[in-house]
């Protein structure tokens, strides 16, 4: 199967406050400390719409935009470019999307006359990142919004490399999940936010940070484990973040292979190489 | 060049029309509608609903009884329809329960059972009850998880949520997987059932009719939300193949508005257009539309333009939300098992419940049911977030075979 260049990284979570300032973390040349996380900003927004998006859709657009400032990319001159900003496919993966939203919306529902704001009924669908990141770039390329529970991080990369062989175009995966609020937080423990973006090319390019090959494992063998506690606890407890035994081996910048979770059955093996 | 299409080896389809592929046809045949007033829980709500009769007194029992909620039954109801789970055995058998890959669309997945378990919360801690199981029914890919699991496949497994054009993207997607070599074959579907969430939440945004929709009507006021699950099992077509087969897809997004269509149709039309370029098919080439035809006044507008500026006024379209009501994340598979029977049965449907044509739009909407050979037909889904996607389906007795 043939490689996919990674040519540019977005990251988000306690203690991983950008690509640049993680990478020795992740390398194992500094101890992970699971410090607070800075604010997503997610500057592309209007000042408007970043008053009214939640916590979850900032960190998705976080990570894409930190991405995508990694690279200039040409403008594409083709009518799928609403305005000319940006063009690039996308993939967003999440397992549990907006639960602040379904939470507001289920208690809204217990309510006399069941009053369930319009706002949130329409920032409750899955896509609404990627909605939101599609009218803030201008971007009118296709994207999927897709969930895997564990798996999502695979799924993710599974399809956006599938979209980027059959399109011979970049695709942008976005990877994010948040601690869900009580009482939902109880049924499903999410430890930390986390949210990582991926910018892939089907074409080799010199300048790329690592070149992935895919293969699906049935093997039975293990998804790959952390040494640093506190990464393999945030792994363990973020979906999203079980993909960072791949981000690890792109920071330490040698050859490796590393196995995804994909799902109880299945692994992602993906070879990694500078 | 064309693509290397994909052949539908079994389809199904349960709705509010019935169980069965055979339900859908006698009922788009006889133009008898799905659509009742609004009798779904307690909901007061002055609408019209697409509701799959007999859900509640159908639990899920045994092994996969964790997955009980109404979008899970309304999911094993569609799959024990129409032989489909013998057919997905015999394609197992043939490619390993481990390269069939599975994408399910849906908006909403469980969240009912969220729902009922947070009307349940205990009064003093507000904890959740203890039967309420988030991963299995209220969790998006809990679908897809209970999907897969029922046909005991092993593969690549992913639920697609793209609200309504969700499950049209199943199929761009399983293409692309199948390319990939990440899967042989797939189980496309869609499913998505009745919950408060959408209930009163399209009524809050006042898109919901207090009638039964009536697409491209001049008087349309709004959508009638359904519920449904479909599936079909896709694999390479091979050489002078005569199944009915996906012979393009396309996708786009508006990058206009989270809930408004862009007005002109930019992003929709693109997608008819890729869709029509992945198959190398021009649009006079293509004999009808199964449109996405919300019957929200703006939704049928921008669609409309979006069709007349590929299509002009000549092709027939048509948009068959007037007998099932609008299925959200399962709209785009039932859409495109409907075509698939259209292309089988030679038929073409009108637009149910729609009188007066609104003389502000030009597409060529048809009203009344046709009989005549169709050799290709588009389906169209849009959705929330600006997201399109048209699928091409086709019936050739002969096509180009290249390998990718």
């Amino acid at each position: 199967m043939n490689p996919l260049a990674i040519e540019a990284v977005g990251l988000m979570a306690p203690g991983l406050a950008g690509w640049p300032a993680s990478q020795a973390v992740l390398a194992g040349q500094r101890p992970y400390a699971a410090e607070p996380m800075p604010a997503a900003m997610a500057t592309l927004l209007p000042a408007n719409e970043r008053r009214r998006v939640t916590a979850t859709i900032k960190l998705a657009l976080q990570v894409a935009q930190e991405a995508m400032a990694q690279v200039a990319l040409p403008p594409d001159p083709s009518p799928s470019n609403g305005r000319g900003e940006l063009s690039v496919r996308t993939v967003f993966a999440s397992s549990g999307g907006d639960s602040e939203i379904l939470d507001k919306i289920c208690v809204a529902l217990t309510q006399p006359d069941r009053p369930v704001s319009p706002t949130h009924f329409h920032q409750s669908v899955h896509n609404t990142p990627a909605g939101y990141w599609s009218i803030a770039t201008g971007c009118m390329q296709p994207s999927l919004s897709l969930a895997a529970y564990d798996g999502s991080f695979a799924a993710g990369l599974r399809e956006a490399a599938a979209l980027a062989w059959a399109d011979q175009a970049r695709v942008l995966l976005v990877v994010y999940d948040l601690p869900m609020p009580f009482p939902l937080a109880e049924r499903r423990q999410i430890v930390a936010p986390f949210a990582a973006a991926l910018l892939l090319n089907p074409v080799a390019t010199v300048d790329r940070l690592a070149l992935l090959r895919l293969a699906s494992d049935a093997s039975g063998q293990p998804a790959d484990r952390l040494d640093d506690a506190g990464l393999e606890r945030l792994r363990a407890g973020n979906p999203a973040a079980r993909g960072l035994p791949l981000l690890c081996a792109m920071a330490q910048g040698v050859a490796r292979r590393v196995i995804l979770s994909a799902s109880a059955r299945e692994t992602l093996r993906v070879e990694v190489e500078p | 060049m064309a693509i290397k299409p994909l052949a539908i080896a079994a389809c199904t389809l349960t709705n509010a029309l019935g169980r069965g592929l055979a339900a859908s046809l006698r009922a788009l045949r006889e133009g008898e509608s799905g659509l009742r007033s609004c009798d779904f829980e307690d909901a007061a709500l002055d609408t019209w609903i697409g509701r799959v009769a007999g859900l509640e007194e159908e639990p899920l029992r045994g092994e996969l009884a964790p997955f009980d909620c109404r979008n899970n039954r309304l999911a094993r109801l569609g799959l024990e329809q129409d032989g489909f789970g013998a057919a997905v055995r015999v394609a197992r058998d043939r490619y390993g329960p481990d390269r069939i890959g599975v994408f399910v669309g849906t908006s909403t997945s469980g969240i009912g059972a969220t729902e009922h378990a947070y009307h349940q919360r205990d009064p003093i801690t507000g904890s959740l009850p203890a039967t309420f199981d988030y991963q299995h029914t209220h969790n998006v890919f809990s679908v897809a998880d209970f999907t897969r699991r029922w046909l005991d496949l092993t593969g690549v497994a992913f639920a697609i949520s793209t609200a309504c054009s969700s499950s049209a993207k199943a199929f761009a997607t399983a293409w692309r997987q199948m390319r990939a070599g990440f899967c042989d074959a797939a189980v496309v579907g869609g499913v998505d059932s009745l919950c408060l969430t959408t209930l009163y939440g399209f009524n809050a945004l006042g898109l919901a009719s207090t009638r039964p929709c009536r697409p491209w009507d001049v008087d349309r006021d709004g959508l009638s939300i359904g519920e449904g699950a479909g599936f079909a099992l896709l694999e390479w077509a091979k050489p002078n193949d005569d199944r009915v087969l996906l012979l393009g897809y396309g996708e786009s997004s508006d990058a206009y508005h989270m809930t408004a269509a862009h007005p002109e149709g930019a992003g929709a039309a693109l997608a008819m257009q890729q869709a029509l370029a992945r198959a190398e098919i021009l649009p006079a080439q293509v004999d009808y539309i199964n449109l996405h035809g919300t019957a929200t006044p703006l939704n049928d507008a921008a669609e409309d333009r979006a069709v007349a500026r590929v299509f002009g006024s000549a092709t027939p379209c048509s948009s068959t939300k007037g007998w099932t009501g609008h299925t959200l994340g399962a709209a785009g598979v039932t859409e495109a098992v409907f075509v698939y029977l259209c292309l089988e049965q030679s038929l073409m449907p009108g637009t149910l419940n729609t009188h007066r044509r609104d003389p502000r739009l030009g597409a060529g909407i048809v009203l009344e049911n046709r009989e005549q050979p169709l050799r290709r037909a588009l389906s169209n889904s849009f959705g929330f977030g600006g997201t399109n996607c048209s699928l091409l389906f086709g019936r050739s007795p002969s096509f180009p075979v290249r390998e990718g």
